[in-house]
């Protein structure tokens, strides 16, 4: 229990641990016949290896890192319009700071802005509104990018841009959704999933009712969890109790943020400015129906796929393969950990990164850089067998 | 850039807009407050709120933001977002 002194709370902490030992034990979980639990969110990922989680809890449970990090699920062909766009005479780029260093095909957004490009790495979409009030003779371009805890943010920039009359500020629009791709993770037959901890900042957007189908269609239970130490371990407790008792419900173990149904304003203004594409592309997974959103036709004039022509927006889809070698899609859907990937801290570095699982701290390739694998080396195929 | 940070919302800057100042771990952010809005915009002065990419998304109570805010600073994200602001502040004055 190396860690656990770290915590803000040990003593929670060890209650917590010798509980879930318990209950594991009871279920009959052992590192030959582990229970799957998936963390959807890439935050909880980062926190699992930050305090030694998955080495602190009972061997008989194994975590699934999930496609909660919007930056790693970013295809290659996205990135590669991110700069054609930035590269445009006039144009201002603007974008999370995350986004930067996801490598495209010829080059990522930090190389376009040492080649010369205007990309300016802002905190919020406000920022971008700001730049192009103070830059009427730009196009000021927001990469709006992420889950439902960020989409209210680019909807309501969009419609204050509305309300302004800005004619020179557009969202090129890359929102997707937590719940599309659990579905394709839970219908994969080679995926063993019997948990899931749900994410916390999504939800307190989205509510719990979105995660409704994957304990009444899947019969598996879901937890949404906080980001403490001590909320995670308690979350992983209640997924192992509903287990236990032959149960599958969506529980709310962070109630102190995340209201049942959610944030009523965010949800307003995503319903008003946004719509489902029918389909939308996501690195390792593929196409996913109704997984990402778009700008409705009534924003037409702040949607940069419409005014540049690019993206889905294009007359022809981009076909853009992944770099060789790369085993980004196979850690993607957890079929084999970081370690397994043959470029892992050789070639494929968080200086260098190769794919963007290694970009982000929110990535698994690189938490494991950082914080080093867990106790089994390589369970490599185990999840697929 | 998934996680939201704590902040105190300290003074209402344009109620037009629905925005405020606020202070995050002693950084001064301008905040939008159209999510949180439940009453009179002068009521949120002195709210500990989460504040995601300049959206406040929820408030929150003193209690909660500290033990947040210890969270987020043991995973590095606090840093980050921190650091993230002083480059959206820098972003904005900066020429082509
Ligand atoms: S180590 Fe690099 S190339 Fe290999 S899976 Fe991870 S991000 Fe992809």
């Amino acid at each position: 229990m190396r860690y656990v002194e770290e915590f803000r709370d040990p003593k929670a902490a060890k209650v917590l641990l010798a509980e879930i030992a318990k209950v594991a034990d009871e279920i009959g979980a052992t590192p030959e016949k582990p229970v799957h639990i998936m963390e959807i969110c890439g935050g909880h990922t980062h926190a699992i290896f930050r305090y030694g989680l998955d080495r602190l809890t009972h061997p008989g449970i194994e975590f699934i890192h999930g496609p909660g990090c919007p930056v790693c699920v970013l295809p290659m062909a996205r990135v590669d319009e991110c700069v054609e766009i930035a590269e445009q005479d006039n144009v201002i780029f603007t974008t999370f700071g995350d986004a930067m260093r996801v490598p495209g095909t010829k080059k990522s957004l930090l190389q376009a802005k040492a080649d010369g490009a205007d990309i300016r790495m802002v905190y919020s979409p406000l920022d971008a509104l700001e730049l192009a009030r103070r830059h009427p003779e730009k196009e000021v371009v927001f990469f709006g990018l992420g889950f439902e805890t960020t989409t209210p943010s680019t909807a309501l920039s969009i419609q204050q841009a509305a309300r302004e009359g800005l004619t020179n500020f557009s969202v090129f629009c890359n929102h997707i959704a937590v719940p599309p791709p659990i579905r394709v993770l839970l219908s994969d037959p080679h995926m063993v999933l019997d948990g899931f901890i749900g994410p916390g900042h999504v939800s307190m957007v989205i509510g719990i009712h979105p995660y409704d189908f994957i304990a009444e269609e899947f019969g598996k239970p879901i937890v949404v969890a906080g980001f403490e130490p001590v909320d995670l371990l308690q979350s992983v407790l209640m997924v192992l109790t509903q287990i236990r008792d032959g149960r599958a419900e969506v529980e709310n173990q962070y109630a102190r943020v995340v209201p049942e149904h959610g944030n009523p304003v965010s949800l307003a203004a995503i319903a008003d400015v946004y719509e489902p594409r029918p389909s939308f592309a996501w690195r390792g997974l593929g196409e996913i129906d109704a997984s990402g959103l778009c700008i409705r036709p009534k924003y037409a004039a702040y949607d940069a796929e419409a005014k540049f022509g690019i993206g889905y927006g294009a007359k022809r889809a981009r076909d853009v393969a992944e770099p060789e070698g790369t085993g980004c899609a196979l850690v993607m859907t957890g079929r084999i950990k970081p370690t397994g990937c043959a470029l892992f801290g050789t070639t494929c570095t968080p200086e260098n990164p190769l794919g963007a699982l290694m970009v982000s701290s929110e990535g698994v390739c690189a938490a494991y850089y950082q914080y080093g694998g867990r106790r089994t080396p390589d369970p490599a195929t185990e999840a697929a067998e | 850039m998934c996680l939201g940070i704590p902040g105190q919302i300290i003074e209402i800057t344009d109620p037009d807009r629905l925005m405020a100042m606020a202070d995050v771990s002693g950084v001064r952010r301008e905040v939008s407050v159209a999510c949180i809005l439940d009453g009179p915009i002068d009521g949120l002065i002195g709210k500990w709120t989460l504040i995601h990419v300049g959206f406040a998304m929820s408030v929150i109570d003193e209690a909660e933001a500290a033990a947040t805010l210890e969270a987020l600073h043991g995973l590095g994200e606090a840093q980050e977002t921190l650091e993230q602001m002083r480059e959206g502040a820098k972003a904005l004055e900066a020429g082509a």
